[in-house]
């Protein structure tokens, strides 16, 4: 059977919060990211502070759509030996205790070394819902997610160089959301103008999907700005500083995710 | 006689068989697609192509000539050797004939800030050359390793007026350094133009280097038929990325010209100090291309080893991956110890000092000549001049 009709967990999730007055906050993890012992319980923390969906990045040496936070936290994992398979078993225990949605989020290269098939099979099977993966952009999406991966979200991205028609074609190709990134650049902490006219533009453009906003979010401002034209917000690098900057606990970085969550509802 | 099919590649998605492709983050497919529609007007444009040929001519110094090395070939008492002379371009490489192509793109894409990667500092040197002749704003990322063990060029980059910025992460080399170009893009892509510097990267970058690469084949076919009235038996050539390998191999991919192909093998193909990416590597997706890589069983890539900065990388250009795959083109790999010797052999035995990436392919001639029949003809494309790695040499050679 075809994964057409299969009713995604993701967006229904999403549709859900927002019919109850809502917007969600997904935040980025880096997998085994800061330590290695006690990610699982990290990630449960963070979605109890408030996080809607988590998103966990497998490491890459070489991450390309990434600025100096998570390129660093990405080389400290890799050091830290996390790969794909403690990435999946991180995955399976935290779903026993959660029903929000799990994305992992990672380039091809790791991928495409452990198996495709492998791959979508273990993100069933570890309870995970979707996947980003930034370096497979429209153009390579039939050639890299075959039929094994019916079933699974397949989270595309928009940018602002991508064009109109570009916009609607990626709305038809993605599932569970639209990833709508918020400026040209890495991700990171940007300090520069939102350009919101993009946002509203894209707003209407997205149809078929919900769609969140992602890259350079750092706080409660930049949410407010952005949460009356997107569905949601995506939180990575900010999220990564704060735990970079406690070693303990990661109260801070709790007390974050609470604000942040706090700004998304409207 | 063996008739090889038509060779007609890339396919219209950039794919060499199942190589290649555009594997970058969504910014960059709209730009990388202006790129190609640009460059696909202007490959047939005759004004284009005599601004270009114009260029290659007054400014270059094209053609380079096809020397006779009657010194080197009676050392080896066999074959035929000939030398085509990259090392006298301008600039002294073959990147100049990529940097002075994409310089014109660049400014048709009216793009008033060009980036580039750099590893032996060649491709930057051609790049900042470009850069300073057509007024454009140059930045060069090159990671610190090379920085010093190319300081000469790191010079010549900053008096063409050119900003090189270090790049500290990873292993310090050019895979490190093309990571930040092509950051940089993502971020600038408005008034950016990125000229890669070899046959790598996402389509069409490695059709476009190619062809721009591909007058070096050109020219030898012309040269030999004249000088010999037959094609040559053997060319060979270095590999890094493998531009100056497929720019004299790309004209004769459908002719029985054998055509070899030499990877860095550093310390020995046993240790995992090389960067042998064909002879050791597996197909993988990296800076934006399905190709042979160096990577761990997890899919990261490599750190890896080369005495040269410009075969320094765990990469290479996925229409060599199909070339490979194809049998059209075979690749063999020399060591460090080997390339310094053969370095040190040109210099006395033509007068020529050869660039390290180079002496390479000079090295492989002690395997490849002993095979040759006397009226065999041996073409080696002598990539670059060794000037800049004269702190190297001197490290590592006691005269
Ligand atoms: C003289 C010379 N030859 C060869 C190379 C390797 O590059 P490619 O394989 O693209 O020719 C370089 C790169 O810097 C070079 O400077």
């Amino acid at each position: 059977m075809s994964g057409d009709r299969i009713v995604s967990i993701v967006s229904n999730y999403i549709k859900k919060k927002n019919e109850a007055g809502e917007k969600v906050l997904s935040v980025f993890l880096t997998s085994g990211f800061p330590n290695k012992n006690n990610f699982v319980k990290l990630a449960l923390n963070i979605l109890d502070a408030g996080a809607d969906i988590l998103e966990i990045g497998f490491p890459f040496s070489d991450p390309l759509a990434d600025g100096p936070i998570i390129q660093a936290s990405s080389q400290e994992a890799l050091k830290n030996g996390i790969n794909l398979q403690i990435t999946f078993k991180y995955v399976k225990e935290i779903r026993k205790n959660t029903n929000k949605p799990i994305i992992l989020m990672g380039y091809a290269n790791p991928v495409l070394s452990y198996g495709i098939d492998r791959f979508a099979d273990d993100i069933k099977s570890s309870g995970a819902n979707g996947v980003i993966i930034p370096d497979v952009p429209i153009d390579e999406f039939d050639n890299f997610f075959n039929s094994s991966f019916d079933g699974i979200d397949k989270i595309l991205l928009i940018t602002p160089t991508t064009n109109e028609e570009r916009v609607k074609e990626i709305d038809g190709k993605s599932s569970g959301f639209v990833y709508c990134v918020s400026i040209s650049g890495t991700t990171g902490l940007h300090n520069i103008d939102k350009n919101l006219e993009l946002i509203q533009r894209n707003q209407k453009l997205v149809t078929k999907n919900k769609m969140l906003v992602g890259f350079g979010i750092s706080n409660e401002d930049d949410i407010k700005k952005y949460i009356p034209y997107c569905d949601g917000v995506i939180v990575g690098s900010a999220v990564i500083k704060s735990l970079m900057n406690e070693n303990k606990n990661y109260i801070q970085t709790l007390d974050l995710v609470k604000s942040l969550k706090t700004a998304t509802n409207i | 006689m063996l008739q090889l099919p038509e060779y007609n590649l890339p396919d219209s998605s950039g794919k060499f068989g199942k190589y290649g492709g555009k594997f970058v983050p969504e910014t960059l497919i709209t730009p990388l697609k202006e790129l190609e529609e640009i460059y696909c007007l202007l490959k047939t444009d005759k004004t284009f192509n005599e601004e270009l040929n114009q260029l290659h001519k007054e400014y270059s110094g094209r053609p380079t000539p096809l020397t006779f090395a009657e010194n080197l070939t009676n050392h080896f008492g066999k074959g035929k050797i000939y030398l085509k002379r990259e090392d006298l371009c301008h600039t002294g490489a073959h990147k100049i004939n990529n940097a002075l192509g994409q310089i014109l793109l660049a400014k048709k894409l009216r793009k008033t800030r060009i980036i580039a990667e750099t590893g032996a500092g060649q491709h930057g040197v051609a790049t900042a050359t470009v850069c300073a002749k057509f007024g454009l704003k140059c930045i060069v990322y090159m990671g610190e390793v090379d920085m010093s063990r190319q300081s000469l060029n790191v010079f010549r980059m900053k008096l063409l007026g050119a900003e090189v910025k270090p790049v500290s992460s990873g292993s310090r080399t050019l895979k490190d350094a093309t990571n930040e170009a092509i950051r940089d893009w993502v971020t600038n892509v408005k008034d950016t133009h990125y000229i890669i510097g070899s046959v790598v990267g996402p389509h069409p970058y490695p059709m476009m280097v190619r062809d721009f690469q591909s007058i070096i084949g050109i020219e030898t076919k012309e040269q030999i038929l004249r000088k010999e009235n037959k094609l040559p038996d053997y060319i060979l050539a270095c590999v890094g990325g493998g531009s100056n390998a497929i720019g004299i191999f790309y004209p004769f991919v459908n002719t029985k010209v054998k055509l070899i192909g030499i990877e860095a093998a550093g310390l020995g193909l046993n240790t995992n100090k090389h960067s042998a990416t064909l002879t050791k590597g597996r197909e993988g997706i990296f800076h934006g291309m399905k190709t042979y890589l160096l990577q761990n069983e997890e899919g990261q890539v490599s750190e890896v080893h080369s005495i040269s900065a410009g075969l320094d990388y765990p990469g290479v250009g996925p229409e060599h991956s199909y070339l490979k795959d194809d049998a059209r083109v075979k690749y063999f790999s020399v060591t460090d110890n080997e390339a310094l010797l053969a370095a040190k052999l040109l210099s006395k035995l033509e007068g020529i000092i050869p660039a390290l990436e180079t002496a390479h392919a000079i090295a492989y001639l002690d395997y490849l000549m002993p095979k040759t029949t006397h009226d065999e003809i041996v073409i080696l494309n002598l990539s670059g001049r060794g000037d800049k790695d004269l702190n190297t040499i001197k490290e590592k050679l006691a005269l």
